[in-house]
């Protein structure tokens, strides 16, 4: 719960933020950064259910995750590679990281139905939380046409991912 | 009155068995950024139903019950639809994309 409250924070802070100064606005290299490593992040959430998880609809939910942001984080970074764009780190990427290691932390004390529960339930709140962001600040601040491109596919994954987890989260009721 | 009516009957046998061999055509279907385009088309039995994903991630075409079609990422698959009726289907890696497809006999 704890760590939930923290990336909801973070994002919170991320988007009032900019609302407040325009003027720090995220750069390209930044939201390719934010975008990478939000995708990064549901791969290492993905791995951990797999090693735990002896759930089929939670496996089977966990490689699709898996398969997809791999399969767009290749994309991101051919697109990077392609623009000359070196992805930047920056306070929102660690705040995302420090949120998602201290989720991670906490999955890995629960085991069976309470891990699976817990798992499915942060899946709903995470891409809930990178839809914010991407909607609402990643996509019009980026420059790059073709990056904000990404970022809109990027927006119907999420979307598609935060139903498909919510419908897990609905069977296991 | 005989005569009329024997003459429907020999019609109707012809068109029954025109339709299924000599028209059956294929319909593309292209995703795109997880859209299906178009998201609604008509076929009918007998008709070749061939998706293309131009994305990186795979989709699926599925009906509940119906039909469960994988795409892989940038590859097609086809299905021949065997039935009439109106089917709405989605993609279960993504259940935010949807369509419809219109059987006619
Ligand atoms: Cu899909």
């Amino acid at each position: 719960m704890f760590a939930r409250l923290t990336s909801a924070f973070a994002f919170a802070c991320l988007i009032s933020g900019t609302t407040l100064a325009a003027d720090t606005k995220v750069t390209d290299p930044q939201i390719a950064h934010i975008a990478y490593t939000a995708g990064v992040i549901d791969i290492e959430a993905a791995k951990q259910a797999l090693k735990i998880s002896k759930d089929k609809e939670v496996i089977s939910f966990a490689n699709d995750m898996l398969r997809d942001h791999e399969a767009v984080n290749t994309q991101a970074l051919d697109l990077v590679k392609k623009l000359k764009v070196t992805p930047e780190d920056n306070d929102t990427s660690r705040a995302l990281m420090k949120a998602a290691t201290e989720e991670r932390e906490k999955l890995s004390k629960l085991s069976g139905a309470d891990f699976d529960k817990a798992y499915v339930a942060n899946e709903v709140a995470y891409h809930k939380q990178v839809n914010g962001a991407l909607e609402s600040l990643l996509i019009p601040s980026a420059k790059n046409a073709e990056l904000k491109d990404l970022l809109e596919t990027g927006l119907k994954l999420f979307q598609g991912h935060q139903q498909h987890a919510e419908h897990v989260a609905a069977m296991m009721k | 009155m005989i005569h009329k009516l024997s003459l429907g009957a020999v019609c109707g046998l012809a068109v029954m068995l025109a339709v299924p061999s000599a028209q059956a055509e294929t319909i593309r279907i292209t995703i795109d950024k997880l859209v299906f385009s178009p998201a609604e088309i008509s076929a009918a039995v007998g008709d070749v139903i061939e998706w293309q994903n131009n994305d990186v991630m795979a989709h699926t075409a599925t009906a509940k019950g119906e039909f469960d079609v994988v795409i892989p990422p940038k590859k097609t698959a086809t299905l021949t639809v065997s039935k009439a009726g109106t089917f709405d289907y989605t993609c279960r890696f993504h259940p935010n994309m949807k369509a419809r497809l219109q059987v006619r006999q």
